[in-house]
């Protein structure tokens, strides 16, 4: 029978590909579904107007494992990250504040502000590394269930506790600190220039609804350094012709593996008999049909859409309720005429080529989370800011440029007001407060996007629009994710697995839900 | 080397006076040294006006550990506990209120009153609350473990304390390990749907702390706050008869009838150390006196950089004392009344006999925190008022009364003006809050004296007035309390103890710090 | 981008090869002349003029000054007198060295500290509830360095102030040149005779020309990091980072050492009364360390015939090389040399390494990693006391 597989995989995101491509690597017959037009999801690059292509959502990669990169030979389909090194955060009285490649010069920059921060950098990224090092081990195992007698659970939370214990004394203790402080308190005992505190704390808000001053955020901040390029660690990297080339890389690996790639595709339920998955049915009446089937939905689409929620038992259908999917970010993509000039710095310069981040204090961004809390977006966001075109010409019309804006916060639900109706005037705010630094901005826009986290959830299907499909909160990590109980990939359903970034090891183009999911369906199907 | 004392406790608030007097038990030669001219620290019973007697800064002392009652017999010394039936009235915007009461029961009844489904939750929520508070009460007796080098008594016990939380069951367990990191928003989010239920539960999640409910951890306070048991929901919150400061002098007399000696109007100046170990303190007089250890159950910041000197210590431990978050939030205002303020919401005047809550819901008191936040006093504050006066006579004249009430936030650190020009406008904005729920309650104010932040490291001598000597964040809780590098009650100076609410667990009129220290300097004596 | 130093208007005009390096972010002269050898002579032979304005330099000062430093280093501030210069490590709280760098004790409560690396927050942090006050004067003052024998000659030509004569070895002068505080100190990092010259960077030039002037005839030209490299490992002084790792730099435990395993165990006084790092080394002194840190001699004759065998002359590197080298002891790894140079005066084949202690006896026969013609080879080598070159010069003081 044609319509029959081993293995169906909902969802054609970055890690529904990984999945599915680790799958029919072990030999298996895979169909992969995805209800868009195009393969990726959040991991897109699509060309809005005319000769202007875009990272619609996902925007930087840092985080894709290494191993995914070698198990797929990504690089011979295609993937090229291209270094984004350096960090300018503009300052409202004039000044900036530049990170770049060059240590001394950094050193420099930030000693024009606090020659204790310039020492304290160098340290802090030495500490971070350490981190980083720490947490890569927890990034590639499936955690443990700390509630089970099983011998097999108790063995992996020994090998944890010991590899905890070898990090040594002082870095458990930064460890413990990362895991439950807030970001701008961690900072604060390292730093004391509050731009400087500001720009770093953001990339512990970035894509949650915290603030830099609410505990837990210390932890994102890790998440945000984890990354890896062929080796090396908290480089960010920008994807050439958008971070719709790393989707694609992927899906081209799996097509050469033998998957099936099935675009407007949209699954409408899951199909099973007697607590045993058997496939899946087209929202246009196809019945598909496998042994195996996995969602890289998010746990609501998951269980609650897909699956009969009465086949489930309650405390999962509970947790998966309360699972904070609640999104906080924005996006702005601009086509533009011309470069941006900064008026902190005119002209060209290697800071175009960087981040340009709108972070010029810790009270600016924790106001902007003062308005997302009651329901408003940031009348003056956080936002980071990369001019793609900068860095791979092939983005934009010669001359030409665009520019994306992650914009932190539009919280997902308006207290006033839909998206439908907000969506320009968040769009104004953004290019507004973009304004005050970039005079020239407003001249050159040519076209605009603007989008929600509603607008996310509406066109890639992101429950509440969370970039990370679920909050990465503590609650919510680890053994906890998504839901307790049910952080090994499996499902009470036999043969149904979730591999989306609700799952351990959680959001960010890691690709590692995929791959660990796929081990853990090996796993089973070799009993 | 002969010394004087066995032992010297600096500071004569509660969990001082319990190290002094389960030391003196075991035989020890104590001696307790208190700065002001009364015990009691920031557990006290003052006249503040006069004719009036307040409990300055704890209201109650709900979370007094059991066996601290039992072992130093306490309640021969003059402790016993005035209950009410009520746990807490919140009157709301409306007009109309919720009450907790300290039969559950009763709570889920009239809750259902505005919400079925509310009601329904309560008593399942609030049986899982038990369970975990005694997770956490037991949690709160033991040593914390270092990282490496533990004696197998401990680790026994952290083993038997493990095995516990795996009796709860898988589920609980789980759920238990989920809610500790959680924000009170969150968690009761999850279960309730009512916005005044939710707030007046989230008023007491934040005790302390210099943040918001939607702070992750404050799930873990709210649970705190009610490991003293029979609370009804509500946190613990039993008064001493005749005043927490009652819990003091209880103290004391079992410290002195055990031997202790206890000397108050003595400043401790300095901690005596010769290479790395402790031998005694140095009076502001200048005075010497002599000991084996010394014991301190002043906040860990003022301990370590101010009694003893940064430079006695390793730079990376003065450089986190000097990032020990204390950061009070609290202000104090005391009143005295001319009569019983009147709540049209309060249908039977025995609801007032619990503690008002003004926290309407939880976006309320996140508001009240975005103010502290960015520095400023609250403009609409969560209050928390007692009229202590009205279940026990001893606090004011026949027919007059007393109300104390916490109210935040109060953030130490102003972002415009000082404390001295911005105490009565606190006083004004606590006032006129509770005046909206008792019309008329402005005319009964005879006199008041306010407390603020400031006012608590001046006079009680709580650094940056964080009443918890560290908060009680999870960053700051177990092996990182007071500060990594602190074992238990352990300081890098031998001999050298940290007895008070900046050791693990942390504040609240608990006893716990003081228990633990005590038994850990008494093993250790040589 | 390495920056310009305050001396780059001069130094830049003279640097015939263009050869820079980055020196704490700045431009270093590697060498001026297409032969580094010749500026290596002329500091051994006459003189050298080095720009070292990139040390960092702090100054301390107050009530506690010197409870500061001394709490910082781990020799005894107690026997630095006011115009005398001290060099010393300083550790992290386990004993593991942090920097090393000299102390000049301007006066009883103000001190100059020169470091290799950045370390104001560390100072800052020691000294915290202290009273004393640590200033970065690191973009503020200008260095320079004149080295060799004839350093002093020059000098009285430029300073006719007749303390210079008696000025003793690691003492310290204060004078003025144009009218601005200059400090002279008798120290350096050659190993020879020599003096550094600590000056605010506005005059730094006119200082420069007024030297090279006087220096006219005495054979003094401007040297450059190749030149120094190759004078400092003659001298047996260690350089951060190439022959030690600074602990706050260190990614692994194992990188860290202590000062008795960096050679610097004279350096550490146990019964000064206390210090950062105290308590670790007491430990180690009584325990004994694992490493040691040692000169090392190359058997020529037996690099000689391993590039024999290849049909080559022995290829070895005219500066000084930086890579490190696996040391053999029967067999075993037991260290590796971190400094390497053919010594032009020595004509010797030495090494600055760090061996396993069993091993690091003066006269331990061991081998050293060699690769030839693309192939590893094992090489003959001799543990040597350091310095090789212990010129008398150095220390002496003339007497008129």
């Amino acid at each position: 029978m044609a319509d029959r597989y081993d293995a169906i995989v909902i969802g054609g995101g970055h890690n529904g590909l990984v999945n599915a491509a680790y799958l029919a690597r072990a030999g298996l017959r895979v169909l992969l579904l995805e209800q868009r037009h195009i393969l990726g999801g959040a991991t897109v690059s699509e060309e809005i107007y005319p000769g202007f292509k875009f990272s619609v959502f996902s925007y930087v990669v840092s985080l894709l494992r290494p191993e995914i990169i070698r198990d797929l030979q990504l690089s011979r389909h295609g993937l090229t990250i291209l270094p984004l090194e350096s960090t300018l955060t503009p300052l409202p009285n004039g000044d900036h504040i530049y990170r770049g490649p060059d240590p001394h010069e950094t050193f420099r920059n930030i000693s024009r502000f606090s020659t204790r921060d310039a020492e304290a950098y160098r340290e802090y990224g030495h500490a971070m590394y350490q981190m980083a090092k720490a947490v890569k081990y927890i990034l590639g195992i499936r955690p443990p269930d700390p509630t089970s007698f099983h011998p097999r659970e108790w063995l992996a939370l020994l090998k944890l506790g010991r590899h905890f214990l070898g990090l040594g004394e002082e870095n458990l203790y930064t460890l413990v600190k990362l895991m439950t402080m807030s970001s701008a308190d961690f900072l604060e005992e390292w730093f004391e220039t509050d731009p400087l505190i500001a720009t770093l704390s953001a990339s512990g808000i970035i894509g949650t609804f915290l603030g830099p001053r609410s505990p837990g955020s210390a932890y994102v901040l890790l998440h945000h350094y984890m990354g890896e390029i062929d080796g090396v660690f908290r480089a960010w990297g920008f994807q050439k012709g958008g971070t719709g080339g790393v989707a694609e890389a992927i899906a081209s690996s799996a097509r050469e593996l033998g998957v099936e790639l099935r675009t407007n595709a949209r699954v409408a339920k899951l199909l099973s008999r007697n607590g045993r998955a058997t496939g899946v049915v087209l929202e246009n009446g196809d019945e598909l049909h496998a042994t195996t089937v996995i969602s890289s939905l998010d746990p609501k689409l998951t269980f609650l859409k897909l699956a009969d929620p009465s086949d489930l038992p309650d405390d999962l259908v509970n947790a998966v309720r309360n699972f904070d999917t609640y999104g906080s970010s924005g996006k702005v993509n601009l086509a533009l005429d011309a470069a941006p000039d900064l008026a902190c710095l005119p002209g060209d310069g290697a800071h175009l080529r960087g981040a340009i981040s709108i972070s010029p204090s810790v009270d600016y961004i924790e106001t902007a989370y003062d308005d997302a809390k009651y329901g408003k977006f940031s009348r003056r966001p956080y936002i980071d800011a990369i001019i793609p075109s900068m860095i791979d010409p092939d983005m934009a019309p010669p001359g030409k440029h665009v520019m994306s804006c992650f914009v932190q916060y539009a919280p997902y639900k308006l207290a006033e007001g839909d998206w439908e109706s907000q969506r320009e005037a968040f769009g104004d705010a953004v290019v507004d407060s973009l304004s005050q630094y970039i005079p020239n901005l407003k001249k050159i826009i040519l076209h605009r996007q603007v989008l929600s986290p509603w607008d996310m959830e509406q066109q890639i299907g992101l429950t509440g629009g969370n970039i990370f499909q679920g909050e990465l909160s503590l609650s919510q990590l680890f053994f906890l994710r998504p839901a307790p109980g049910y952080a090994q990939y499996r499902t009470p359903i036999r043969g149904y697995y979730q591999c989306g970034s609700a799952t351990h090891p959680g959001g960010g183009i890691t690709g590692a839900p995929g791959r660990l999911a796929a081990l853990e369906i090996l796993k089973d199907l070799r009993k | 080397m002969s010394t004087d004392f066995d032992v010297i406790v600096v500071g004569g608030g509660h969990n001082g006076l319990t190290a002094a007097a389960w030391l003196a038990k075991a035989g020890r030669k104590v001696l307790v040294l208190e700065r002001r001219d009364k015990l009691g620290g920031a557990a006290s019973t003052e006249e503040l006006i006069p004719g009036f007697r307040f409990n300055t800064g704890a209201p109650d002392a709900g979370l007094l550990l059991p066996r601290i009652i039992q072992e130093l017999d306490l309640h021969k010394h003059g402790l016993d506990f005035v209950d009410s039936p009520v746990a807490a009235f919140a009157p709301q915007p409306d007009g109309s209120a919720v009450t907790l009461w300290r039969d559950a029961e009763r709570s889920a009844f009239e809750i259902a009153t505005f919400s079925a489904s509310d009601a329904r939750a309560f008593l399942a929520f609030q049986k899982q609350n038990e369970r975990f508070a005694e997770v956490i009460a037991s949690l709160a007796q033991l040593r914390p473990f270092a990282i490496s080098n533990n004696s197998i008594r401990l680790m026994t016990a952290w083993a038997r304390f493990a095995l516990g939380v795996r009796r709860l069951g898988r589920r609980d367990m789980m759920e238990f390990l989920r809610v500790l990191p959680l924000s009170a928003y969150h968690y009761l989010n999850e279960h309730f749907e009512s916005d005044a239920l939710k707030g007046l539960l989230a008023s007491f999640s934040t005790t302390g702390l210099m943040q918001g409910p939607r702070a992750s951890g404050t799930a873990f306070m709210f649970l705190y706050q009610q490991m003293g048991g029979a609370n009804g929901g509500y946190r613990s919150s039993l008064v001493p008869r005749g005043g927490v400061g009652q819990l003091s002098s209880a103290l004391a007399h079992a410290a002195q009838g055990f031997g202790a000696q206890v000397r108050t109007g003595a400043p401790v100046q300095s901690i005596l150390v010769a290479s790395g170990s402790v031998h005694g303190v140095r009076l502001s007089t200048g005075e010497e006196i002599s000991a084996k250890s010394v014991l301190s159950s002043v906040d860990p910041r003022t301990t370590f950089l101010g009694l003893l000197g940064a430079p006695q210590l390793e730079p990376r431990i003065s450089c986190r004392l000097r990032s020990l978050k204390l950061r009070g939030s609290t202000a104090t205002v005391h009143l005295a009344l001319n009569g019983v303020p009147d709540f049209p919401a309060a249908t039977d005047p025995q609801l007032l006999t619990g503690t008002i809550v003004i926290c309407p819901s939880l976006d309320y008191a996140e508001r009240a925190f975005d103010d502290a936040k960015h520095g400023r006093v609250s403009t609409h504050p969560v209050l928390e008022a007692r009229i202590p006066s009205l279940l026990d006579p001893g606090y004011a004249p026949a027919g007059k009364h007393t109300m104390s009430m916490i109210v935040r936030y109060a953030p130490y650190r102003l972002r415009e003006g000082d404390w001295e020009s911005r105490r009565e406008r606190l006083a004004d904005l606590a006032v006129e809050t509770l005046a909206q729920h008792a019309p008329g309650f402005l005319s009964l104010i005879l006199d008041r004296k306010v407390i603020t932040p400031l006012d608590y490291e001046r006079e009680y001598g709580l650094a940056e007035g964080g009443e918890l000597h560290g908060q009680m964040g999870l960053d700051q809780m177990l092996l990182m309390r007071p500060v990594p590098g602190f074992i238990g009650y352990h300081s890098p100076i031998a001999g050298l103890y940290i007895c008070g609410a900046g050791a693990h667990p942390g504040g609240g009129v608990t006893g716990a710090p003081g228990l633990n220290a005590a038994r850990q300097a008494n093993a250790e004596l040589r | 981008m390495p920056i310009p130093t305050p001396l780059h208007s001069r130094t830049s005009t003279l640097c015939q090869t263009h050869e820079w390096r980055d020196w704490s972010g700045y431009l270093s002269a590697a060498t001026y002349q297409p032969s580094h050898e010749t500026e290596y002579f002329a500091v051994r032979n006459a003189a050298g003029l080095l720009d070292v304005s990139p040390l960092y330099k702090y100054e301390v000062s107050g009530p506690d000054a010197a409870r500061l430093v001394n709490r910082v280093v781990t020799r005894d501030l107690a026997k630095c007198q006011v115009g005398q210069v001290m060099y010393s490590p300083w550790c992290d709280q386990d004993g593991k060295v942090i920097d090393d760098g000299t102390v000049a004790r301007l006066a009883a409560d103000h001190f100059r500290l020169t470091a290799a690396d950045p370390s104001l927050r560390w100072l800052q942090d020691v000294g915290y509830g202290m009273q004393a006050e640590v200033r970065d004067v690191t973009t503020q003052l200008a260095a320079l360095a004149l080295q060799g024998p004839n350093s002093l000659a020059i000098l009285r030509r430029l300073f006719p102030d007749p303390r210079l004569s008696t000025l003793r070895y690691y003492h310290l002068l204060q004078t003025e040149f144009n009218g601005q505080p200059l400090t002279v100190t008798r120290t350096g990092y050659t190993g020879d005779l020599g003096f550094e010259l600590w000056i605010a960077n506005d005059y730094a030039p006119a200082l420069w020309d007024a030297l090279m002037a006087a220096g006219y005839g005495y054979g003094l030209i401007p040297v450059g990091l190749a030149a120094l490299d190759m004078l400092r490992v003659e001298g047996g002084l260690l350089l951060i980072e190439v022959d030690y790792t600074s602990s706050l730099h260190a990614r692994i435990p194992q990188q860290k050492s202590s000062p008795f395993e960096i050679g610097l165990g004279w350096a550490v006084s146990l019964d000064k009364h206390d210090f950062i790092g105290r308590q670790a080394l007491l430990k180690e002194k009584k325990g004994g360390s694992p490493r040691a840190f040692v000169g090392l001699e190359i058997d020529w004759l037996d690099l000689e015939r391993l590039y024999g065998a290849a049909n080559l002359p022995p290829m070895v590197a005219g500066r000084a090389s930086r890579i490190p080298v696996p040391l053999y002891a029967s067999g075993k790894h037991v260290g590796q040399a971190t400094s390497m140079v053919f010594s032009p005066l020595l004509k010797r084949y030495v090494a600055l390494a760090t061996l396993r202690a069993d091993c690091a006896q003066p006269g331990t026969e061991l081998e050293i990693e060699v690769t030839v013609e693309y192939v590893r080879r094992r090489a003959a080598a001799r543990v040597a006391r350091l310095p090789f070159l212990d010129l008398p010069r150095k220390k002496a003081v003339s007497r008129g």
